[in-house]
C-alpha cells in the first residue's frame, strides 16, 4: 500500500485548488458567524466572509496567534457548542494557562485520517503492530497515533511514553513493526535494545514515525542506523489537529502537507508579507476542514519553507522544509512546549525569589536535560545547608508542576545572572540537533 | 551576647574563597574561625570574624549574599571524652546541634567549638551551670 487515500494524496493541483477554495469560503463564513472573537477581527480590518472568493484572498484575513487562543481561554475560540465537542486537549501556553483545543466527532476522524496517511507514508498497512509511545493524555501525541493506527486496521500498543525496559520487552515479544515517538525517545530506546542484550534481528521493527521535536538528518541517520529501520519525521501541532498536519515520505525530501485539510503560507515573520515558494520564513496555517477549533492564518512560529513540485513517490502535497528554528523563544525538551517565560512566572509567584533566571538545555545520552539556574536573595539565604536544598526542591517542584517536566535547579550568587539592556538572554542551548 | 557568625552563599566555582578572604583582609577584618559546609551545587561560608558588623557590609556591598546568626562557643578540656562531656550535656536537655565546627585555641590546653544550637540561650545556660566554659563574644572576637 503506497497511500491511503490516494485521490487526495494525488490529487492534480489544479483541483487541490479548487477543493482548498470550496472549504476555505465555507470555513471563513462559519467562523464570522459562529466564533464572536474572529467575528471582531475580521470587522476591524473592514472584511466580510463575502471578500473571500478563494485561496488567493487569504492575505486579506487576520493573523490568529498562541496569545488570542490565551484570551479566550478555555473554550472561547471554539466554533461549536461544547456538547459537540468529544474531546479536549491542551498543550503549553506562553504563561500560566494551557493552550486548549477542542474536537468534535468528525474532527477526531478527520484527525484518524491525516494519521492514517502519514502512519501509510512509513509503510505501515493494517498487519502492522505499532507502540504508540508518544505521551497519552493532555498532549496530542498518543492519543493522535492510537486513533491513525486503529482507523489504520493496525493493532495498536498504547504504551504510551516511560518505563523504557518494558517497552523494549514488548517491542521484542509483540513483535512490533512501527514505532511512534520522540526521534530522541528513539535514540533512547535503542541504546536500551543494546544494553538488554537483544540484537536487531530478533526485533520485527521496520520503520518509525518520529515528531515532537526537531530531528535534524543527522539524527535521523543515526536512528535509521542503531534501530535498523526507516525513519519518517512528521509534524503537528495541537492548534491545527496534532500529529498529522505533515509527514515525509520514504523520499525523505520534506513533509507532505495534508493540503486538503489545512492551507499552509510562508510569511515574513517581521513585515507580515506572504513569501513566495521556496522561501524561508514563518509557517502560518488556516485550518479548512476542522469544526471545533477552525484557525485563521495561524502563526505557528515554526521556520520552514514550501516546495510544490512533484514528488518522485505520487504524491501532489505541497512539501514543507524540516522546521530550521523558531520565531519565538520557545523550546521543544522532551517533546514538551517550554517557554522562558513559565519560568518567570513561577519566580513571580514564589515571592522569595528573584526573576533573574537562566535555562540551559543539553542533550545527555539522548535525553533533553534542562538545568534552571536561579539567583540566590537574602531572603532565602540561609546558613543552613538543609534549608536552602529545601527551597532549591520548592523551586524545583513549582516548575516541574508548571512545564510537567523534570528539571534541575541551581542557586547562584546573586547578580551572577547577565542583565541586558534589551533582551535578556534566558537561553543556552548546548544541544546539537 | 552571642557570637555572631556570618555566613555567605558560594557557588562552588574557583577562585570565590580566595575572593572572600581578599576582601575580608583589605579591610583589615581577622578570621578567628571559619567552616565551609559543601553540597554538589553550592557551599556555605561560615565566619567567626572580629567585627561582624562591618565584615557583612563590605561583603554585601561586594554582591555577596550573607546571614548573620547566634552562634555558642565553648572551650572544652584538650583531652580525649572532652567534647563528649559538653555534647552529652545539650542531649540531656533536649538542645538539638545543628552543626558545629573546632577552631584552634591560642590556649594550650583547651580545644574552642562552635556550635549551633536550636535554643542559643537554653544551650549557653546548661552548659555554663555544668562547668563547661562557654565564651563571650568579645573573647571569641579577639582571638
Amino acid at each position: 500500500m503506497l497511500y491511503w487515500n490516494q485521490s487526495r494524496e494525488c490529487m492534480p493541483r489544479e483541483e487541490m485548488q479548487k477543493l482548498q477554495n470550496e472549504r476555505l469560503i465555507k470555513t471563513v463564513k462559519r467562523v464570522y458567524h459562529n466564533v464572536p472573537y474572529y467575528r471582531a477581527r475580521m470587522q476591524e480590518k473592514g472584511i466580510e466572509p463575502g471578500d473571500i472568493k478563494g485561496i488567493e484572498d487569504l492575505p486579506k484575513l487576520p493573523f490568529t496567534y498562541k496569545q488570542d487562543l490565551r484570551d479566550n481561554y478555555p473554550f472561547g475560540t471554539f466554533a461549536v457548542p461544547l456538547s459537540e465537542i468529544v474531546r479536549i486537549h491542551a498543550s503549553s501556553g506562553t504563561t500560566g494557562k494551557k493552550t486548549v483545543v477542542g474536537y468534535t466527532r468528525s474532527d477526531i476522524e478527520r484527525w484518524s485520517e491525516v494519521m492514517a496517511r502519514t502512519l501509510v507514508s512509513a509503510g505501515a498497512t493494517k498487519e502492522s503492530v505499532i507502540q504508540v509511545a508518544y505521551g497519552y493524555g493532555l498532549f496530542t501525541g498518543g492519543l493522535g497515533a492510537h486513533y491513525g493506527a486503529e482507523k489504520l486496521g493496525a493493532s495498536v500498543i498504547p504504551i504510551s511514553g516511560g518505563n523504557t525496559r518494558l517497552q523494549v520487552e514488548i517491542m521484542k515479544d509483540f513483535g512490533t513493526t512501527i514505532l511512534a515517538c520522540t526521534p530522541s525517545y528513539a535514540l533512547y530506546m535503542a541504546e536500551e535494545i543494546e544494553e538488554a542484550g537483544i540484537k536487531l534481528s530478533e526485533l520485527k521493527l521496520k520503520a518509525g514515525v518520529f515528531g515532537a521535536e526537531p530531528c535534524s538528518d543527522a539524527m535521523r541517520n543515526e536512528i535509521e542506523r542503531k534501530l535498523g529501520i526507516l525513519a519518517i519525521d512528521i509534524y503537528g501541532l495541537s492548534e491545527v489537529i496534532g500529529p498529522g498536519v505533515a509527514s515525509e515520505c520514504p523520499c525523505k525530501c520534506g513533509l507532505h502537507i495534508q493540503e486538503d485539510h489545512f492551507i499552509p503560507e510562508i510569511i515574513d515573520p517581521e513585515t507580515e508579507e506572504v513569501l513566495p515558494p521556496g522561501s524561508q520564513g514563518e509557517l502560518v496555517f488556516t485550518t479548512i476542514t476542522k469544526e471545533g477549533l477552525p484557525l485563521i492564518r495561524y502563526r505557528t512560529r515554526d521556520v520552514s519553507s514550501l516546495e510544490y513540485s512533484p514528488c518522485a513517490c505520487g504524491r501532489t502535497l505541497v512539501r514543507m522544509s524540516k522546521v530550521t528554528g523558531r520565531t519565538d523563544d520557545m523550546l521543544i525538551i522532551r517533546g514538551v512546549n517550554v517557554f522562558p517565560s513559565q519560568i518567570e512566572s513561577v519566580l513571580l509567584e514564589m515571592g522569595d525569589t528573584a526573576p533573574h533566571y537562566l535555562i540551559i538545555v543539553d542533550r545527555v545520552s539522548n535525553l533533553d536535560v534542562m538545568e534552571v539556574w536561579v539567583e540566590m536573595t537574602s531572603t532565602m539565604f540561609s546558613d543552613e545547608v538543609k534549608r536552602i536544598e529545601d527551597i532549591e526542591k520548592n523551586i524545583r517542584k513549582r516548575i516541574e508542576d508548571t512545564l510537567g517536566l523534570s528539571v534541575q535547579v541551581k542557586l547562584v550568587e546573586p547578580k551572577s545572572i547577565e542583565r541586558s539592556q534589551g533582551k535578556a538572554k534566558r537561553v543556552i542551548d548546548k544541544r546539537k540537533i | 551576647m552571642f557570637v555572631k557568625q556570618i555566613s555567605i552563599f558560594l557557588e562552588n566555582k574557583s577562585g570565590r574563597l580566595a575572593e572572600v578572604t581578599t576582601i575580608l583582609g583589605d579591610n583589615v577584618i581577622d578570621i578567628s574561625a571559619l567552616s565551609l559546609a559543601d553540597t554538589t551545587n553550592f557551599g556555605i561560608l561560615r565566619l567567626i570574624v572580629n567585627n561582624p558588623v562591618r565584615a557583612e557590609e563590605v561583603l554585601r556591598d561586594n554582591g555577596f549574599t550573607t546571614s548573620v546568626t547566634s552562634v555558642t562557643a565553648i572551650g572544652v578540656k584538650d583531652q580525649p571524652g572532652g567534647l563528649a562531656a559538653a555534647l552529652r550535656i545539650l542531649n540531656d536537655a533536649g538542645v538539638e546541634i545543628e552543626y558545629m565546627y573546632a577552631f584552634v585555641s591560642k590556649k594550650e590546653d583547651e580545644a574552642l567549638v562552635i556550635l549551633k544550637t536550636g535554643e542559643p540561650e537554653k544551650a549557653e545556660e546548661v552548659l555554663s551551670s555544668n562547668g563547661i566554659n562557654v565564651l563571650t563574644a568579645e573573647e571569641v572576637y579577639d582571638l
